[in-house]
Order: C-alpha cells, then structure tokens, then sequence
C-alpha cells in the first residue's frame, strides 16, 4: 500500500513536469555546470559570490541593473557575507547610471541622483535597453528535455545559471547588422543572434583571493552570483524543506505503527506492538 | 445526519446536556466524527483530506500573503520579490502557496478520477458528484486569478489568452470580455478584479466543501465494492463499518504525512520545478512570449481547448451549418467547457447498475485509456502547435467525448459485469483472510 502511495506520488511529480514541459524552447543545448548550490544539500560558495558580485559591479553593472536586491542583503549570512562596513563603503561608491529609471533617488538640490546607502536597492539600469539580472537565473530554463517532458530538470535543476553561463561563453565572435542593430551570434541564445556583445574575455577583473578569471571561470562566478540575487533565501529555505522532511517522516512513521496497531484486530492480524 | 443506522450522541454531564439541548453542536461534532464508514476503503479514499488540508493550507498562507502584497500593475511584482527577500520566512509562504495549488490540483485529479472509477458518481450520490464539479471549477477559476496576481509575464499574457476566449463567445463576446477585464485590455482593472475575487472565491469553496461533505454524509461513502452498507439493523451495519474515528482518522493522517513528505521536499529542494520561467520576469504587455502556456493542472483542456482548429471537419461543417457563428474559436471554447460539462453529467451517461470498476471487465480498459488520454493531453498541452502535435490532441480530445457520450452509455448495455460481493464484511474480508470471525 505505501508503495502503491510512493509510486503515485512519484507519479505525479513526473506528470506535473507538465510546467517543467511548459519551457519546451528550442535553444541549443547547454552543459550541465557542477554548481556548489545544486542539489538539496547545496550551499553557496561564498568566496565565489563576492567574486560574481565584483564581475557584476565592474562590469555587468554598467548596463544590467539589479532592482529588486537589497544592497543591504550582500552582508547577510549565506550570501556574498560581506563586513557591514564594506556593504555601507560599496552603497557609497556604486554608480547611478540611469537616473531616468531611479528617481527615487532623485535629489532636487543637488540636481543628481543622491549617493547610495545600503539601505537603498542596487539602482534599475535601463539605459542601454538591457534585461534587469535580479531574477534572470531563474527566468531562464535551461534544460528542458526529453520530448519536452521536464525530466532532465529533476535531475539537473531548471538550469538558469547553466543558460548565464552558456550565453557568457557561447559566442562565436560572427555578428551581423540587421536595421541598424549589430548582432552577436551565440550558441546559446534561442534564435542564435544576441544584441548583446561578449561582455566577457577572461581576464576581465582581477580577484583579490588570487583565483583564476579565465572566461569560463568568470562566466560561473558571476552565474552563481545571479543565482544569489535570485533566490537568496535558498539556504533557509532548503535548511527548512530539510527540518520538515525530517520530522514528518518521524511522525507519519508513528502514525504507520498507530494505524497499523488500531487496524490489527479488525484485519485479524497479530501485532507485537 | 447518515442514513446508516448507528450510535447518537446522549449527552451526560450537565454542562453538555444544558448546551446540546440549545445547540446540538456537540451532537453535530460527534455524528460527524463517529460517522459509520465502509471498513473496506482503499488507499484512493485518502485524497479528500489531503483536498481539505489543502483548502486550509492555502486560505492561512493566502491571507499572510496577503498582508505584504499590493495588487497594483506598477508595484506587484516588486511586492512579491519584497515577500521572497525582506519578509520573515516569506520566501517559504509564497512556495508553499504556489506548489500547494499544485497538490491541490494533483489531489483533486485523483478524486475525481478514483471516483470515475468506483462509480461514486452513481445514485444516490449525484449531488455529491455535481458539488465536487462546482468545487473543481471554481478552484480553476481561483487559480487561473491567484496565477495572475505575481504580474509576470505568463500572469499577463495567461490572463490575455484566457479571458479572450470570452471574447469568442458570438455578438457578445466583445463586450462581455470587456466588462470581465473592466477595460479594452488586461490592466490594473483586472489584477484588482482578480485579485478580489481570488481572495472570495476559496471561501465559496469552503462553504461548498462542507455541503459536499454533508450530501455524502447523508448517503454513506461509496467503497470499493460498490456495494451498500446493509441498513436494516445497526448491528449488521456494524459488521460493514467502522466508525470514522478513530479508524480512518489515523488512516488519513498516515496517508497525508506521506503525501506532506513529498510536497515538502518539492517546496524546500525544487519550488519552482512546476512554475514556468517566464513568471519571474515582469509582465510586459508589448514582449509576447514565445510560447504562452497555462499551469500545468490546466493543460489537459488547454489541448482540447487548442485540438479544433480550423482545419477539422467537424469544425468547418459546425461552421457551415451555423452560417459561421461558431467558428473554430468558439468551437474549441466550447470543447474545452464541454470537456467539463461532459464528466459532471457522467450520473446520467454512465449506464452500468454496476458501480465500481473492479466488476466491470470492459470498463476498465475503457477507464485506463481515459487516465492515460488525460496524460497525453496534459503533455501535449505544453507543445508547439506545429508538426504531429495537433494530431495527438485531435485524436486525444475526441478519445475524451467518445468515453463519455458514447463509450458510457453502451457499455452499460452490453457489458456483462462479474459476480459482486454480497457484502461489504465480505469484501473485507477476502482482503484479509484472518479477519472472519
């Protein structure tokens, strides 16, 4: 009986990959990336975090603007966990570049857009037309497979950082002028052709923790950092599934043998119990 | 309240004796709970607790969600990330609402379709089975509104496409579609519309559960067998029942911790596994997304809704004949509520005086092409509308009419059902040899 339950309920989830499906695109396939917060025991890599964000704020940020994320939040713990100090120092110094999109942090004395705090949301960028990266590792799929059923994502996650890091690093260095619009082919881009040209090269920043910014690595960094800014209660939220999980396995086990005991003499059925 | 004789409550002290004679509530509470209930239920049975828990679990984490949302075009998509990122513990309220829209709908699927086979639907429980239909109904209603709230782009773009299907309707269908969205398109209008209406409708729901309870109540549970529970003498009703306490409560609230081990693992290592991509980006009214597909519990009848295009005879002479009222669009509005209309009517389409499947040797393979139909229209639900997938909803939207307005009704007639149980004790009891006395 409670195989018939598991098989049902594992069932269901392989049929209500229906959503999973639902991302059925055509796009090119991308690699699975070995991240350090996939699976259900997944955490983020700090010191890869802090790397993304410098990626991030030396150079995605001078187009892509990243509105829904609190500055404040690069101190909390299992993200980038930054001194506060350091948090309010960065607040300071990062760039409005786009003051149409920010007027909020409008100052009519001053004519300009106010200095940052850390209390204040990394600033929206619209200035070059640029998608806002607050939530693309996860407005992106990246695996969407086989026959379009989703199954692949159970395995290997819904694949938005594998997506970030397929566009940063599938360039193929061809372009074209369509209207007016340089386009940049890239393997991994639904349709092939992106506006947007290689912001990355390798070698592009320098980490202060000495570790390697071959592309490859950079495009992954910044990927895992996306996926911060995504779902940056990711940890907790896992540390919570996982308690749940737990206790309820301990308390329908006891409900089992509960059942199992009141049912006994009505099934003719001897219990040691 | 059941029409199977049993035990009333006799209030003894005199605290419950001088408040049951004013308000039987005590009464009410015990006949409930004591309820007498076929002992030879299987594991299917379990899913009404799960739909209960479901309904509570969703109307306690909908109305916290509520504190922290702002139901406007400019601000409510930011108002969610606000929830996923400075409310305490608000990233795992919205997860365990939007996955527990999908166990309810997965829950709701098995309900229906284990009473598809156990023939639950057959008198006296027509009632029951009409209600169950207005639950389903309005919470697809309640879902397709609360999937629109987040304003993203599927939100959006799921509203447009929906609610254009009203706008199929002939003569009125314009004006109506307007008056639905209060305006020419989706705009703040209607997220406040439905915004109001999503936080309405689930308390309809429960005033409606408690009816749907209270009709089978009335008529007893049907069971496995199909057969009825002898009523001529409490003591013979003893032998095919046992009370609902403390019996099926243990037993429901085992199969409901199984069921939570599941959801919560899916909402703590995989909570956006059922969600679509495109949801996490903000609805924007001039990017049209490549593919517009609804939640996955609504896609078997998107397929049927997408499988009458205008290519299919049966469309283009309906088309004909109404001199082009009905056109293909409206036809495959029509299917797609006839779908629906077809399984709350299936009390009078189904012919059979046999009840459950498991004595209908024709029936089931019938009933196991009908559970499978329903997979391949939730699969292909999610495909492009090109190559051999219009095929496969074609073939699967007809398979659906076909079981219900053709395959029912004959094989009532020339189907030989097998040898039924006397009774339930004795269904019971083949189950588990040591159990007759």
């Amino acid at each position: 009986m409670i195989k018939k339950l598991t098989l049902s309920a594992l069932a269901a989830l392989s049929l209500s990959a229906g959503a999973a499906m639902a991302a059925g695109e055509s796009g090119h396939k991308l690699h699975d990336v070995d991240f350090s917060f996939e699976g259900p025991f997944g955490t983020f890599d700090q010191m890869q975090l802090q790397r993304g964000l410098q990626i991030y704020t030396e150079v995605c940020s001078a187009c892509h603007g990243l509105k829904f994320v609190p500055i404040r939040t690069l101190a909390d713990e299992g993200g980038p966990q930054l001194p506060e100090d350091q948090v309010r120092a960065y607040a300071s110094q990062f760039p409005v570049n786009d003051e149409a999109s920010n007027m909020h942090l409008f100052d009519y004395d001053e004519g300009a857009a106010r200095t940052l705090t850390e209390n204040d949301h990394f600033p929206a960028n619209n200035s070059q037309n640029a998608p806002d990266l607050s939530l693309m590792a996860k407005a992106r799929a990246g695996f969407h497979g086989p026959a379009g059923l989703g199954i692949n994502q159970f395995f290997k996650g819904i694949g938005g950082p594998e997506y970030i890091v397929g566009i940063l690093t599938g360039y193929t260095g061809e372009e074209k002028v369509e209207a007016g619009t340089t386009y940049y082919e890239n393997t991994a881009f639904p349709g092939g052709w992106i506006a947007m040209a290689p912001p990355l090269y390798g070698d592009d920043v320098e980490f202060a923790d000495g570790h390697s910014a071959e592309l490859h690595h950079e495009a992954e960094d910044l990927a895992a950092f996306l996926m911060w800014t995504a779902e940056p209660k990711m940890m907790a939220r896992q540390k919570a599934g996982f308690l749940a999980v737990t206790f309820l396995v301990l308390l329908t086990s006891l409900l089992y043998l509960t059942n199992k005991k009141l049912w006994a003499p009505h099934k003719g059925k001897k219990t040691t119990l | 309240m059941s029409g199977i004789p049993h035990d009333h409550y006799e209030p003894k002290t005199g605290l419950t004796k001088a408040v049951n004679s004013r308000l039987p509530v005590i009464g009410l509470i015990y006949d409930t709970l004591m309820i007498p209930t076929p002992k030879n239920l299987n594991w299917m049975w379990i899913w009404g607790i799960v739909l209960a828990f479901c309904l509570g679990l969703q109307i306690v984490t909908g109305i916290v969600l509520v504190m922290h949302y702002t139901p406007h075009v400019d601000l409510a998509f930011a108002s969610v990330e606000h929830i996923m990122r400075d409310v305490n513990g608000g990233h795992m309220l919205r997860y365990l609402h939007a996955n527990g829209a999908s166990l309810f709908f997965f829950a709701v699927y098995l309900h229906i379709f284990r009473g598809l086979y156990y023939g639950s639907y057959k008198a006296p429980r027509e009632i029951t089975w009409i209600i169950g239909m207005i639950i389903y109904l309005l919470m697809m209603a309640t879902g397709f509104m609360g999937y629109v709230l987040p304003w993203g782009q599927m939100s959006f773009w799921g509203a447009t496409v929906i609610t254009g299907l009203f706008g199929a309707i002939p003569f009125i269908g314009e004006p109506l579609q307007t008056w639905l969205l209060g305006g020419p398109a989706v705009d703040n209008a209607t997220l406040n519309r439905f915004f109001s209406l999503h936080y309405l409708l689930p308390f309809v729901i429960a005033g409606l559960v408690i009816v749907h309870i209270w009709a089978f109540h009335h008529t007893g549970n049907n069971n496995p067998a199909g057969i009825d529970v002898r009523k001529t003498s409490k003591a013979e009703a003893e032998k095919d029942t046992l009370p609902f306490w403390p019996y099926f409560v243990i037993k429901d609230l085992f199969a409901l911790g199984v069921v939570l081990v599941v959801f919560f693992a899916v909402v703590g290592f995989m909570p956006n596994y059922l969600g679509h991509p495109d949801n996490y980006i903000e609805a924007n009214p001039l990017a049209t997304p490549a593919h517009i597909v609804p939640e996955w519990y609504f896609l078997p009848f998107y397929a049927i809704l997408r499988a009458f295009t205008a290519d299919v005879w049966a469309v283009q002479a309906v088309s004909f004949l109404t001199g082009g009222i009905i056109d293909a669009k409206f036809f495959g509005v029509l299917a797609m509520f006839g779908a629906i209309i077809a399984m709350a009517l299936v009390p009078w389409l189904d012919t059979s005086s046999v009840r459950s499947g498991k004595y209908r040797p024709m029936f089931k393979w019938w009933f196991a092409l009908l559970a499978l139909d329903f997979l391949v229209l939730m699969w292909v639900g999610a495909m492009p509308t090109d190559g051999i997938y219009p095929y496969i909803s074609l073939i699967g939207a007809t398979y659906w009419f076909a079981y219900f307005f053709v395959i029912l009704p004959l094989l009532g007639v020339i189907e030989k059902p097998a040898q039924l149980p006397a009774t339930i004790e004795e269904d019971f009891a083949s189950h588990y040899p040591g159990a007759a006395e």
